[in-house]
C-alpha cells in the first residue's frame, strides 16, 4: 500500500533528556524518522525538551516545540496545531507513556488525534507485565513463572510461593528502573517497595530467577501487510540478571543453530503479531537455558530501543527511518533498500563481520555506590566496534571505550597482578571490569569451566578471550624479535600498536614504522547489509587486517571529522550534534565530509549524515590508518569533546593538517603555567592558585592561598575528581586521589570562590575577530560544576558594566590564544570582580543550547572559519540577544544510585539537559524544571531547611512562597528564623531527631517542594536520607538557595498565567 | 573439547580466471575441487553441508566464524556431506552448544571432506559475485598458483553435467518419522502394496533428484505417507503405484542434462496433484516446455525475499540455486507465476492454470532459514484432498 493521504500533519513525540537507559540513540531515531516523514512531504510537528539533539534543529521539523514533554503542554500543542496524528514509538518509553496518558484523558479523542506505529492497546499488551503474560500464554510460549503485586502483601504472598532468588520488573518503566534481583526477604522487601513506586500504575512483577542463562535480543519490523522480517539477532555476553544495557553483547548470535534460530525467530513474529504491533520496530528479548536449550520470553518493547539503534549501526538497515515510513502506510516491499539502492527493504540483512557493543559506565563519579551490574540499567553510554573476528572486533571495542586501555590487556594498563581471590570475587560479581578479570584468570591458570561457572558466561567467548591471550603471551615470549607472521596475526585480532609495544618493549610509533616497511596495513570492509551479494553504495567503513581493500577513496577535497566517541558524563551528546553540524557545513561548502566514531547511537555515526562513515576507534593508531588512506586536506579535532582535543598533538606530530584551533594553543589553555602567563599578559584574574605534585606541596600552597580550596587534577573533562576542600585534614585525603587521576600531570590547587555568580560564554573567533555566541549566567553559584547547574541566556542579574568585561575579557584571550573556531570560558563574578575559571579551546557542552536560544548556527560557522572563510565573509560579526529568554537546566542520573547524595558540586554528575523558552524568566525557569521531572507545585507545604548562610538569603523565598498561599515546613532553625522575623511556619522533627520527621511527611505525601541547602556536616546524615526520599518519591527540590529562589519565581509566574507553547520557528521569526 | 593448538596447513585456493588465495586446510593435507559459490546463511552449516544441492560445489560461507556450535546428529539433510570443500574466514574449533556432539573439522575429516580457512572470504565473493559461478581448485600438496589455476580449468563445468542421477537413491525406500526404512519386499515396491496407510493418510511419491530430508519431514508432518523412488523411476512405475500426490526434489546442478526425468514428469502432468521445489521446478519447467538458464551467481542465503503474487505477502526464504526458469518462456496461457524474487525479479514459483500442478525455486522446508513459507505442503495436501 503506498503512503496514507489522509493524513497530513504527524506530531513526533521525542525522548527528552538524556538520562540512563534513554540516551542518544533516540535522537539518532527521531531525527531519522523526522527526516523520513518530511521526506515524504508531511507536514511535521516535534516536541522534545532537550536542545542538545539534532532533531530539535528549525530545520528538522516544521514546528519544533522545545517544551517539557507533559500530557499537559503536549495536549496544549496538540490543541494549537491540531495534528491528524502522533508517532510515539520513536521517543523511547517517554513518547509511549506520554501517548497512554493523553488517551486516558482523553486528549487523543477529544482533538480526534490517531496514534500511528503503535496503538493504545498493544502498548499496554507489551508494557504491562501481566498483560503480557496473560498474551504469552495465549501463543505458546513460556515466561519465566511470575505473579503480579500492587501491594506489599501481594508481593510476600508470590515470593513465599517462588522462594528466592526472585527478579523485580516494575511495569511501564525503562533501564529496569526499581528493579533488581532479591536474594532474600530483606532486600526483597526494599527492592518491592521501590519498584511499586517506580511503576507508572504501582504494579511488579515478581518473577522467578533465570539468572545465568543465555540473554537474546532480536530486532522485529512488521508493516500493515503483515509482512514481518527479523533485522538482526544480538547475542549478550553477560547472562541473565545483567541488563541487556550494561551487557557486552555480540551480533549476529554466535552460539545458536539454525533450528534455534528459526524457533526463537518464529517466537519473535508470533509475539510482535499477538501484542498486534501493526507497523514499525521492536525488540523481543530472550533467555535460552544453556543446559537444553529451554526457551523463555523476557520482555517485548513495541518501539525502536536501545538496541534498534545498535541493530541499525550494525547492519546497516535504518529501523527507525524505516519505522516512520511504515507507520504511514508503506509496506517494506515498497521501500528501497538505501544501502544497495536495489534491493527493497523487505528482506534481512545477512552481515559478513562480527559487531560488539561494550557499555561505558562512570562508577568513578558514584564512589558511593558499589560497581555492581543487576537488572537495572547503570552504564551511560556505549562503544561498538566491527571487526571480521570476534577476537578483533573486542580489542577494537576495548580501546574505543577510551577509558585508558588499548584492547584486552597486555597494553600496560592492566591491574598489578590480582590475588586469585581478587578475581574470583570480580568474576562472581559482574562489574565494568569483569572482561578483563577474565584475562586474568586465564593467566591465573583457571581453566575456562571454572571461570565459566563463576561468570556464566558462554565457554565460547571465554574460550575466544583465551585465544587473545595466547597470542599476547606469544607476542611477550618472541619479545623484540617479533617475527612478521606473529605480528600479523596479533593485528588480525585486533591488538593495537601499543599494546604490541608494550609487549615487546618497544614504542607504539616504531611499531608502525615496522608495519609500513613489512606492508602490514588495515583494509577498509563495506557494512552493505547482504554480505556482498549486491553492489553497496553508501560508504560506510570498518577496518580490519585481510587482503582487499574496498575504501573508494575520492579525489574531490575532503576533511575528518572526529567523534566523541562513548557518552559519558561530561562528554555526551552536545558534542555529536557539533560534529553533525560540521559534516552538513562541509557538504554545503561542497567539501567532502567524513566521520570517524565510535558511538552507535549517535546521529554522526547514521551512514547518511556525512559522505564517509568510517566505524573506528577513536585512537592515534585507528585515525592515523584513515588519514593515510583518505588523504584530506585537514582534521576537525575540537567538536568531538576532550577525545579528538587529546589526539591532536599525536596526529599533529605524525604530520596531520589540523584545521582551526592548533595544538600550541590548545596546549596554552590547558597548561596552567602557561595560561597563567596569558592572563597576567592581558591583565585577566583568575582565583589565586597554585599547582602541586606532592601531599607536602598542596598542603604548604593551601596554607598560603587559604582555604575553603577547590583541588582537581589537570587535563580531565567533566571536573573529574575535583573537590572544594575546607581543611588541611581533607586536603591531604583528597590531594592523593587527585595525583593518581590526572596520570602524571600536576594536581591545581585554587582559591574557592564562595557566594560568586558562574558565568558560561561560548564564542567563535576567526583568528582576527572574535564574536560572542552567547552570555550564560548561571543559577546556581559557582561551586557547582556549570554542566549540573541550571543557566539563563541572556544574563538577568548582571550589570551592564560586568557584561562588557566579560566580552572583553573573552575577546582578547581568543586572540591571544589564536583560537580559530570555537571557544568556551567559565568565569565567576564575586563583588563586581571577574575571575576567569578556565577556558575550552573548542566547542562546549553548551553550543546546541546557545544555538537553540540565539538561532545562530555556531558549529557550522565555525566549521566555515576552520575553512579559512572570515566572520565578516559569513555576515556573522554581532552577538544575537535574543527578545525571549532561555533557560537550560541539568538532569541527574541519582535515581539509578541509590546510595549516592544528590548535593550538586565541583564534579559533574548529571547526564543530560533540557531547555525552557518564555518571555519571563519564572515562566522559563518553569518549564525547564518541568522539562526536567520536577512537577513545581501551584499549592501545598513547601519544606524549607537552610544552612545558616543561606538564612537570611531565603526569607524572600519564604515571604513569596508564603503570600502565594504556601504552608512552610521546617526544621527547628530555620522555622525559629522564620519566626522571628515574622513569616508562619510549622516546624518538625529532622530524621535524628524522632519520629514523626520530615522523610515520614514525604512518604505521607504532605510535602509537595524541597528547599534543602544542608545542615552543615553535623547532621549530614539527615540531609542526605532527606534528599534521597525527594528523589524517591520524585518530589520536586532544590539544594541551593539560588535555585530556591528561581523556583519561586518559576512557581509565581505559573500561578499567574497558565504556561503557554511557543515553536522554535515562531521565536525565530524576530530575526528574519 | 578444546583442541590446543590446532595444526593448520598450508593451502591455495585457485580460480579458473586466475585468481588465487593463500589459505589454510583445517582438515588436514589434501585436494579439492568443484565450482566456487558462496552461501549468506549466518547460522546452518550443517545442513548446507549435507544438503545434495551442493554436490560437487565448492561453498564458502560469507558469515565469518563458522564451527562455533559444532555439529549434531540432528541437523543432517542427507547421509553425506555433500559439498566438495567448504571455505570459511575463521574455522572455530571449539565449539559451545547444548546439542553439540563435535567439531566441524573432525565432522569433514571422518568423510575426508576439506575445510579451508584463512582468507579474505569477502574478497572471494565480491569475485564470484562480479564474475560469476566458477571452476576452483583448492590443494595442500600443490604449492605453485599457476598449476592450480590449470588444475581449475581442467574441471568440468556444471553446465551439461547430471548430478541429480548420482546423489540420487538407487531403491526406492520409505521415510517414517525422521527414519529411512528400506522396502521389506521388493516385489511390493512399485505397487499399490506398498501404501500402508492408504485412506488415513495422501499417500505421496517423492522423486529423489538430491532431496533433503526436511523436505521429507515436512511432507510427512502434513499428514502423508511418503515413499522415496530413484530419479530414473518412470512414469508407469509411478502409475501402478498410484499414489495420491508426486513430489518433484530439489537437487544439484543443471536440470537440462536430466532429460529422462523431463520426460517422465511430461508423462505424470496431470496424473496426480504435483509438487515441485527448486531442481524440481526448473524440470517441471521444461516438462510444461519452458527454458532454463544459469544464473551469474545464484541465490545461496537464508533472507531471500519472495514476493507472493496471490496474497501480496512476503516470504522470507531460503534459496540455494544456480540455474532458474527463465519466465519469458512460460506459456502464459496455462502457467500462471504464483511467485517472484524481491532481489531481482526472477522466478520463484508458478502453477498450472488447468492441472494440479505447482512448484517453487526456494525452499519451503527451510533448514536452514526461515519457515516463512511452510504453507505450501499444506497446498500440496489439499491439492490431493480435492482430488
Ligand atoms: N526472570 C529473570 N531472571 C533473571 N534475569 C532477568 C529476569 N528477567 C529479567 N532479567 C534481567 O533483567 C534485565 C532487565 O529486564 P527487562 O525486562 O528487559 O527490563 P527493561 O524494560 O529495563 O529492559 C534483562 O535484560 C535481564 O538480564
Ligand atoms: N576557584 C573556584 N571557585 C569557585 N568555583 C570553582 C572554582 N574553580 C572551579 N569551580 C567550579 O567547578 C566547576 C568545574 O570546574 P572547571 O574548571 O569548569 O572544570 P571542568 O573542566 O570539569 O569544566 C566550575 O564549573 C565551577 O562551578
Ligand atoms: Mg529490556
Ligand atoms: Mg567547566
Amino acid at each position: 500500500m503506498p503512503k496514507r493521504k489522509n493524513i497530513k500533519k504527524i506530531l513526533i513525540i521525542g525522548a527528552g533528556p538524556i538520562i540512563i537507559s534513554q540516551g542518544c540513540e533516540f535522537d539518532y531515531s527521531g531525527t531519522q524518522a523526522c527526516k523520513a516523514l518530511k521526506e515524504e512531504g508531511y507536514y511535521v510537528v516535534l516536541i522534545n525538551s532537550n536542545p542538545a539533539t539534532i532533531m530539535t534543529d528549525p530545520d528538522m521539523a516544521d514546528r519544533t516545540y522545545i517544551e517539557p514533554i507533559t500530557p499537559e503542554t503536549v495536549a496544549k500543542i496538540i490543541e494549537r496545531e491540531r495534528p491528524c496524528a502522533i508517532l510515539p514509538t520513536l521517543g523511547g518509553q517517554t513518547g509511549l507513556n506520554t501517548a497512554i496518558k493523553l488517551s486516558e484523558k482523553g486528549i487523543l479523542e477529544k482533538y480526534g488525534v490517531e496514534l500511528i506505529g503503535a496503538t493504545i492497546p498493544s502498548i499496554k499488551k507489551a508494557e504491562d507485565r501481566d498483560l503480557f503474560r496473560k498474551a504469552m500464554e495465549k501463543i505458546g510460549l513460556r515466561i519465566p513463572r511470575s505473579g503480579i503485586a500492587t501491594s506489599m502483601d501481594e508481593c510476600r504472598k508470590i515470593v513465599s510461593e517462588l522462594g528466592f532468588p526472585v527478579i523485580i520488573r516494575p511495569s511501564f518503566t525503562l533501564g529496569g528502573t526499581g528493579g533488581g534481583i532479591a536474594y532474600n526477604q530483606e532486600d526483597f522487601d526494599v527492592i518491592a517497595k521501590s519498584g511499586l513506586d517506580a511503576s507508572l500504575n504501582t504494579q511488579i512483577m515478581i518473577e522467578e530467577s533465570v539468572i545465568g542463562w543465555k540473554e537474546f535480543e532480536l530486532e522485529v519490523m512488521r508493516d500493515n501487510n503483515d509482512n514481518v522480517v527479523i533485522i538482526c539477532s544480538i547475542e549478550n555476553i553477560d547472562p541473565m540478571g545483567i541488563h541487556t544495557g550494561d551487557s557486552i553483547t555480540v551480533a549476529p548470535a554466535q552460539t545458536l543453530t539454525d533450528k534455534e534460530y528459526q524457533k526463537m525467530r518464529n517466537a519473535a513474529i508470533a509475539i510482535i503479531r499477538e501484542i498486534g504491533v501493526d507497523t514499525g520496530g521492536s525488540n523481543v528479548q530472550f533467555a535460552i537455558n544453556p543446559d537444553n536449550g529451554e526457551m523463555v520470553v523476557v520482555e517485548m518493547n513495541p518501539r525502536v530501543s536501545r538496541s534498534s539503534a545498535l541493530a541499525s549501526k550494525a547492519t546497516g538497515y535504518p529501523i527507525a527511518k524505516i519505522a516512520a515510513k511504515l507507520a504511514v502506510g508503506y509496506t517494506l516491499d515498497e521501500i528501497p533498500n538505501d544501502i544497495t539502492g536495489q534491493t527493497m527493504a523487505a528482506f534481512e540483512p545477512a552481515i559478513d563481520y562480527c559487531v560488539v557493543k561494550i557499555p561505558r559506565w562512570v562508577f568513578e563519579k558514584f564512589p558511593e555506590t558499589k560497581d555492581y551490574l543487576t537488572t537495572t540499567m547503570k552504564s551511560v553510554g556505549e562503544a561498538m566496534s566491527i571487526g571480521r573476528t570476534f577476537k578483533e572486533a573486542l580489542q577494537k571495542g576495548l580501546r574505543s571505550l577510551e577509558i585508558g586501555r588499548y584492547g584486552m590487556g597486555g597494553d600496560g594498563k592492566d591491574f598489578i597482578s590480582p590475588s586469585l581471590s581478587e578475581i574470583i570475587e570480580r568474576l562472581a560479581n559482574p562489574n565494568s571490569l569483569r572482561i578483563f578479570y577474565i584475562r586474568h584468570a586465564i593467566l591465573h591458570g583457571m581453566s575456562l569451566s571454572e571461570i565459566h561457572a563463576l561468570t556464566r558466561i558462554d565457554p565460547w567467548f571465554i574460550e575466544q578471550i583465551d585465544q587473545i591471550v595466547k597470542i599476547e603471551l606469544e607476542i611477550r615470549r618472541e619479545g623484540e624479535n617479533l617475527s612478521e607472521e606473529l605480528l600479523k596475526k596479533a593485528k588480525s585480532n585486533g591488538f593495537s600498536d601499543i599494546q604490541i609495544a608494550s609487549l615487546t618493549g618497544s614504542v607504539e610509533q616504531n611499531i608502525k614504522k615496522r608495519r609500513m616497511e613489512l606492508g602490514i596495513f588495515p583494509v577498509y570492509k563495506l557494512v552493505d547489509t547482504c554480505s556482498a551479494e549486491f553492489a553497496a553504495s553508501t560508504p560506510y567503513y570498518y577496518s580490519t587486517y585481510e587482503t582487499e581493500n574496498e575504501a573508494r577513496v575520492s579525489e574531490r577535497k575532503k576533511v575528518l571529522i572526529l567523534g566523541g566517541g562513548p557518552n559519558r558524563i561530561g562528554q555526551g551528546i552536545e558534542f555529536d550534534y557539533c560534529c553533525v553540524h560540521a559534516s552538513f557545513a562541509l557538504r554545503e561548502e561542497g567539501i567532502e565530509s567524513i566521520m570517524v566514531n565510535s558511538n552507535p547511537e549517535t546521529v554522526s555515526t547514521d551512514y547518511d549524515t556525512s559522505d564517509r562513515l568510517f566505524f573506528e576507534p577513536l585512537s592515534t593508531e585507528d585515525v592515523l590508518h584513515i588519514v593515510e588512506t583518505e588523504k584530506p586536506f585537514g582534521v576537525i579535532v575540537q567538536f568531538g569533546g576532550q577525545t579528538p582535543l587529546n589526539l591532536s598533538s599525536s596526529l599533529f606530530n605524525a604530520g596531520v593538517t589540523i584545521l582551526g584551533t592548533q595544538p600550541e594553543s590548545i596546549d596554552k589553555a590547558e597548561d596552567r603555567k602557561l595560561f597563567q602567563a596569558m592572563l597576567h599578559k592581558l591583565g585577566l584574574v583568575q582565583p589565586e592558585n597554585a599547582t602541586a605534585t606532592s601531599v607536602a606541596e598542596a598542603l604548604l600552597v593551601a596554607e598560603k592561598i587559604g582555604y575553603p580550596v577547590v583541588v582537581r587534577p589537570s587535563y580531565v573533562l567533566g571536573g573529574r575528581a575535583m573537590k572544594i576542600v575546607y581543611n588541611p585534614n581533607d586536603l591531604e585525603n583528597f590531594t592523593l586521589l587527585a595525583i593518581a587521576a590526572s596520570s602524571g600531570h600536576p594536581v591545581l590547587i585554587d582559591k574557592f570562590l564562595e557566594d560568586a555568580i558562574e558565568v558560561d560564554v561560548d564564542a567563535i573567533s576567526d583568528g582576527k575577530n572574535t564574536v560572542i555566541g552567547g552570555i550564560m549566567e548561571h543559577i546556581e553559584e559557582a561551586g557547582i560544576h556549570s554542566g549540573d547547574s541550571a543557566c539563563v541566556l541572556p544574563p538577568y542579574s548582571l550589570k551592564p558594566a560586568m557584561i562588557e568585561e566579560i566580552k572583553t575579557a573573552t575577546k582578547a584571550m581568543a586572540e591571544e590564544l589564536g583560537v580559530v573556531g570555537l571557544m568556551n570560558v567559565q568565569y565567576a563574578v564575586k563583588k563586581d570582580r571577574l575571575f576567569v575559571l578556565e577556558v575550552n579551546p573548542r566547542a562546549s557542552r553548551t553550543i546546541p543550547f546557545v544555538s537553540k536560544a540565539t538561532g545562530v548556527p555556531l558549529a557550522k560557522l565555525a566549521t566555515r572559519v576552520m575553512l579559512g572563510k572570515t566572520l565578516e565573509e559569513l555576515g556573522f560579526t554581532k552577538e544575537t540577544v535574543p527578545p525571549h529568554i532561555s533557560v537550560k537546566e541539568a538532569v541527574m542520573p541519582f535515581n539509578r544510585f541509590p546510595d549516592v547524595d544528590t548535593l550538586l558540586g565541583p564534579e559533574m554528575k548529571s547526564t543530560g539537559e533540557v531547555m525552557g523558552i518564555d518571555y519571563e524568566l519564572g515562566a522559563a525557569y518553569a518549564k525547564a524544571q518541568l522539562g526536567a521531572g520536577q512537577n513545581l507545585p501551584l499549592d501545598g507545604t513547601v519544606f524549607m531547611s537552610l544552612k545558616d548562610k543561606d538564612k537570611q538569603g531565603a526569607l524572600g523565598v519564604a515571604r513569596q512562597l508564603n503570600d502565594l498561599g504556601f504552608r512552610l515546613m521546617t526544621t527547628s532553625g530555620t522555622g525559629a528564623f522564620f519566626q522571628s522575623n515574622g513569616i508562619p511556619n510549622k516546624t518538625i522533627n529532622k530524621v535524628s531527631a524522632g519520629r514523626p520527621d520530615i522523610v515520614d511527611a514525604i512518604m505521607n505525601g504532605e510535602v509537595q517542594l524541597i528547599i534543602n541547602t544542608g545542615f552543615g556536616n553535623r547532621t549530614k546524615q539527615d540531609g542526605y536520607q532527606l534528599r534521597r526520599a525527594a528523589i524517591k518519591y520524585n518530589i520536586p527540590y532544590t539544594t541551593t538557595l539560588a535555585g530556591a529562589i528561581a523556583m519561586s519565581k518559576g512557581i509565581a509566574s505559573m500561578r499567574q498565567k497558565l504556561l503557554s507553547v511557543k515553536s522554535l520557528q515562531e521565536y525565530r521569526s524576530y530575526h528574519e | 573439547m578444546i583442541k590446543d593448538d590446532f595444526i593448520m596447513i598450508k593451502a591455495i585456493l585457485a580460480l579458473e580466471d586466475g585468481r588465487t588465495f593463500d589459505c589454510n586446510s583445517f582438515t588436514g593435507r589434501g585436494e579439492a575441487s568443484g565450482e566456487a559459490v558462496f552461501n549468506t546463511s549466518m547460522t546452518g552449516y550443517q545442513e548446507v553441508l549435507t544438503d545434495p544441492s551442493y554436490r560437487g560445489q565448492v561453498v564458502t560461507m560469507t558469515y565469518p566464524l563458522i564451527g562455533n556450535y559444532g555439529v549434531n546428529p540432528e541437523d543432517v539433510e542427507s547421509d553425506r556431506i555433500q559439498v566438495a570443500a567448504f571455505v570459511v574466514r575463521e574455522y572455530e574449533d571449539f565449539h559451545s552448544n547444548f546439542r553439540s556432539r563435535g567439531s566441524l573439522a573432525d565432522y569433514l575429516m571422518k568423510q575426508n571432506v576439506m575445510g579451508i580457512d584463512g582468507l579474505d572470504t569477502r574478497a572471494l565473493t565480491l569475485h564470484l559475485r562480479n564474475s560469476g559461478a566458477m571452476r576452483v581448485f583448492v590443494s595442500t600438496e600443490n604449492t605453485d598458483p599457476l598449476s592450480c589455476v590449470n588444475k581449475a580449468r581442467q574441471i568440468p563445468s556444471m553446465i551439461g553435467q547430471d548430478l541429480a542421477t548420482v546423489v540420487s537413491t538407487g531403491c526406492p525406500y520409505r521415510w517414517i518419522k525422521g527414519e529411512i526404512i528400506p522396502i521389506e519386499n521388493h516385489a511390493d515396491a512399485f505397487t499399490q502394496r506398498v501404501w500402508k496407510h492408504r485412506g488415513s493418510k495422501h499417500s505421496v511419491v517423492a522423486y529423489d533428484f538430491g532431496i533433503k530430508y526436511n523436505i521429507l519431514r515436512c511432507i510427512e508432518q502434513a499428514g502423508c505417507e511418503v515413499v522415496v523412488v530413484p530419479a530414473s523411476t518412470p512414469a508407469g512405475f509411478i502409475r501402478t503405484m498410484s499414489p495420491d500426490g508426486i513430489f518433484l526434489s530439489n537437487g544439484p546442478g543443471d536440470p537440462e542434462p536430466v532429460g529422462y526425468a523431463v520426460e517422465t514428469i511430461r508423462q505424470l502432468l496431470g496424473y496426480r496433484p504435483i509438487f515441485g521445489i527448486c531442481l524440481g521446478i526448473q524440470l517441471l519447467g521444461l516438462a510444461v516446455g519452458a527454458k532454463t538458464y544459469k544464473l551469474k551467481f545464484g541465490h545461496r542465503g537464508s533472507n531471500q525475499p519472495v514476493k507472493n503474487l496471490k496474497t501480496g505477502r512476503i516470504e522470507i526464504t531460503s534459496q540455494n540455486h544456480g540455474f532458474a526458469v527463465d519466465m519469458k518462456t512460460l506459456n502464459p496461457e496455462d502457467i500462471e507465476v504464483t511467485h517472484l524474487s524481491l532481489n531481482d525479479n526472477t522466478l520463484e514459483g508458478f502453477r498450472h492454470r488447468s492441472l494440479p500442478v505447482f512448484a517453487v525455486q526456494y525452499h519451503p522446508e527451510a533448514s536452514p532459514g526461515p519457515n516463512d513459507a511452510q504453507y505450501l505442503f499444506d497446498d500440496f495436501t489439499r491439492l490431493m484432498t480435492a482430488r
